[in-house]
């Protein structure tokens, strides 16, 4: 087994090593005893840890023992690798140590990042003007089939719907639950925890909640077992196939993610309403203001800032939405495409690296600027508090 | 939100506000009501899952759930049996301990990392500090759509510029290792951005006077600054742990859909796909994905609702 791992604390030593007088008091060759029996300390331990991944690739190994080396193996990895870095640093002449030290604390940061992150936004980038393996040069011909395939389409014009009607629907309804569960003598909390509650789920497991609900059999084949349905032939409807009615299917789908994201709202919403003072509510008050015009002229302005930052959040996460529609399937026939899903399905189920890197650059460039303002929103906020 | 009047002090000019404005301020019928039907809208869909995985299939399979709520004490309605058949015949066990074994390092490691990488942008002094900052927080525009190509492509083939290796083939792909960095990665920016908010907080004179006690940075970090950290640390962690526990498309593309390796998520999407109408296991199945992070709910919910309002600027 050969590990090759880079050593960041390392980096910062040769410009040092310039300033070095001869009057050294350790000869070079103690210093360099101690540098090489410093570094026999972490390249023993990678040595340590590789054979234990080695033996977690093992499949026929007891799955419980497996699960408990590999965190065992997680956890512990990382806090050794600390200590063991540190402990080199002590090894290094006195004069290097601080001036190294700060490079084991961020640099592990930075190498993880630099790989997983910068090197694939640039490759990425490169790949979308590359063909299906990854190579050679296509020109434009990914971001035309963006821009110009139906499916393709599709996806853009749906989640440009996403965008605009989940931050919408559920920022409105967080908002307007978070004003009237203010106002509740008792049960405030549990109300609120209930609403919240679906954050805690999965978008598959919601995925599948709701397909329970929009559950469909024709007339003849069987009781309807989907709650939507069962009201329908309750009242003597024949059921409807709700995933399948296009477009609005789409707003089905969408249901599921406001049901999921509406607890959010709610909750950063309800922080920034009882925070108005209420000096100022109760002077509305006595000054004749009816309850909308509190809420319409003193509670949503005073609370603007973070609407907007609750919405935009949501922009971004529709944006990105992939699972739902993902796992609720038949994307293609139901006309449900998404972008963030149309990715998958290029790079992954149809193996189409230039494609499926031209749809994620397309959707880094939409997300951007949202992003950008979500953060500088976030920080002004932070500074607030 | 600027206020140009004055509060007024006297009351007395003031008109009595109307009946209906004052039972809506202190939560009459009409809020009462509107809240009771919203939390109902809210909660039956979770009803509907959890009442379905506890009927025997026959009976799922010819009747709605709700109409379980008429023999709520026949005993012949119940059963545990789509428990074990999810647990056993369908692997959700295993699937289960994968879960685990996915999320809790994944949740730990990038709290280790940028925690330390948190104090060093706080509290040490280096060229470059600044600029690292600034560069690892604006890394949360990226998507992670935009690191998922070339990852894959690093962890099948490596990589190589003009013949020269530099980053070797590692074979990560399908590895829980392989899953645990693409995660830290993910998670960084935000606990990096978040942990230094926080540490760089701390007062100036404990870190102080910790040193002229003679401690070095790692004693320091380790004993006073982790332990003084504990409420932001556990924010993000719950908020982390919940992102990896729920999470489909790192899973799906990194570890892949085999069975000895696939997470709840993945098997959950499996069994949709291949026993799509079989809702007696469906719903089992969806809840045991959901039961560890109920619990993580009601158990803390505070941190809970703290860390996922911090996540909220995730990429």
């Amino acid at each position: 087994v050969t590990t090759t791992v880079e050593q960041p604390p390392i980096a910062p030593e040769p410009e040092r090593e310039a300033k070095e007088t001869p009057k050294a008091r350790h000869t070079l060759g103690m210093v360099a005893l101690r540098v090489v029996g410093a570094l026999v300390v972490p390249i023993a331990a990678f040595i340590v840890l590789w054979s234990t991944f080695d033996f977690l690739r093992d499949a026929d190994a007891n799955r419980f023992v497996l699960v408990g080396v590999a965190i065992a193996v997680g956890v512990g990895g990382v806090f050794f690798l600390y200590w063991a870095m540190n402990w080199v640093v002590n090894w290094l002449p006195e004069r290097y140590r601080e001036g190294v030290r700060p490079y084991v604390f961020v640099g592990p940061a930075l190498v993880i990042l630099a790989v997983f992150l910068i090197y694939p936004v640039i490759n990425t980038i490169l790949l979308s003007f590359g063909d299906r393996q990854g190579n050679g040069f296509v020109g434009l011909d990914n971001y035309e089939f963006v821009f110009t395939d139906d499916s393709m389409r599709r996806a853009i014009r749906n989640t440009l719907g996403w965008i605009v009607i989940v931050p919408l629907v559920a920022t409105s309804i967080g908002l307007a639950f978070a004003t009237l569960a203010d106002r509740l003598r008792r049960g405030e909390a549990v109300a609120k925890s209930l609403i919240f509650l679906p954050m805690a789920i999965s978008f598959v497991g919601a995925a599948v909640t709701w397909k329970l609900i929009y559950s469909f059999r024709p007339e003849g084949f069987g009781t309807n077992i989907g709650l939507l349905n069962g009201i329908k032939s309750g009242l003597g409807m024949s059921p409807t196939a709700w995933l399948q009615v296009k477009p609005w299917n789409n707003l089905m789908l969408m249901v599921i993610m406001i049901w999921l994201q509406v607890g959010f709202a709610m909750v950063v919403l309800s922080a920034a309403i009882k925070s108005i003072p209420d000096e100022i509510i109760e002077a509305a008050r006595i000054d004749g203001a009816s309850e909308l015009q509190v809420f319409r002229r003193i509670i949503v302005p005073s609370i603007a800032p973070t609407i907007a930052v609750v919405a935009t959040y949501m922009v971004i996460n529709a944006m990105k939405v992939f699972d739902i529609v993902f796992v609720i399937g038949g994307a293609e026939t139901n006309q449900t495409e998404v972008i963030a899903e149309r990715m998958i399905r290029n790079f992954f189920l149809l193996d189409n690296d230039g494609r499926g890197a031209a749809i994620a650059v397309v959707l880094f460039v939409a997300v951007i600027p949202v992003m950008y303002w979500n953060i500088r929103r976030f920080r002004e906020q932070e500074a607030l508090r | 939100m600027t206020l140009t009047a004055p509060l007024p002090t006297e009351v007395e000019a003031a008109p009595p506000p109307s009946a209906q404005a004052a039972d809506v301020r202190r939560g009459g019928w009409f809020v009462r009501i509107t809240i009771l039907i919203v939390v109902a809208l809210w909660i039956i869909p979770a009803l509907g899952v959890l009442v379905t995985s506890f009927r025997p299939e026959s009976l799922v399979t010819t009747s709605g759930w709700w109409t379980a709520f008429a023999h709520l004490f026949d005993s012949g309605q119940w059963t545990l049996d789509n428990y074990r058949q999810a647990l056993d015949a369908q692997g959700f066990e295993n699937a289960f301990l994968n879960s685990l074994a996915v999320t809790i390092p994944a949740t730990v490691i990038p709290i280790t990392i940028a925690a330390f990488a948190a104090y060093a942008f706080s509290w040490m002094e280096f060229r470059g500090r600044y600029v690292m900052f600034v560069a690892v927080v604006g890394l949360l525009v990226v998507p992670l759509q935009m690191a998922l190509i070339p990852i894959l492509r690093l962890y099948v083939d490596g990589a190589s510029l003009g013949g020269a290796t530099i980053f070797p083939d590692l074979d990560l792909n399908g590895t829980f290792l392989g899953v645990w960095l693409a995660h830290t990665a993910f998670g960084l920016p935000l606990a990096v951005y978040l942990l230094r908010n926080f540490i760089g907080a701390l007062p100036s004179s404990i870190i102080e006077s910790a040193k002229i006690d003679g401690a070095d940075h790692f004693t320091i970090f380790w004993r006073l600054v982790v332990p003084l950290s504990v409420p932001a640390l556990a924010a993000f962690a719950i908020f982390q742990f919940l992102w990896v526990w729920n999470d489909l498309l790192v899973a799906y593309v990194f570890l892949g859909g085999t069975t000895e390796n696939r997470v709840l998520t993945i098997a959950l999407q499996n069994l949709v796909g291949s026993r799509g109408e079989e809702w007696h296991l469906l719903t089992s199945a969806a809840f045991i994905s959901m039961i560890l992070p109920l619990i993580v709910f009601f158990s803390l919910q505070r941190y809970f609702i703290r860390g996922l309002t911090a996540g909220a600027v995730k990429g």
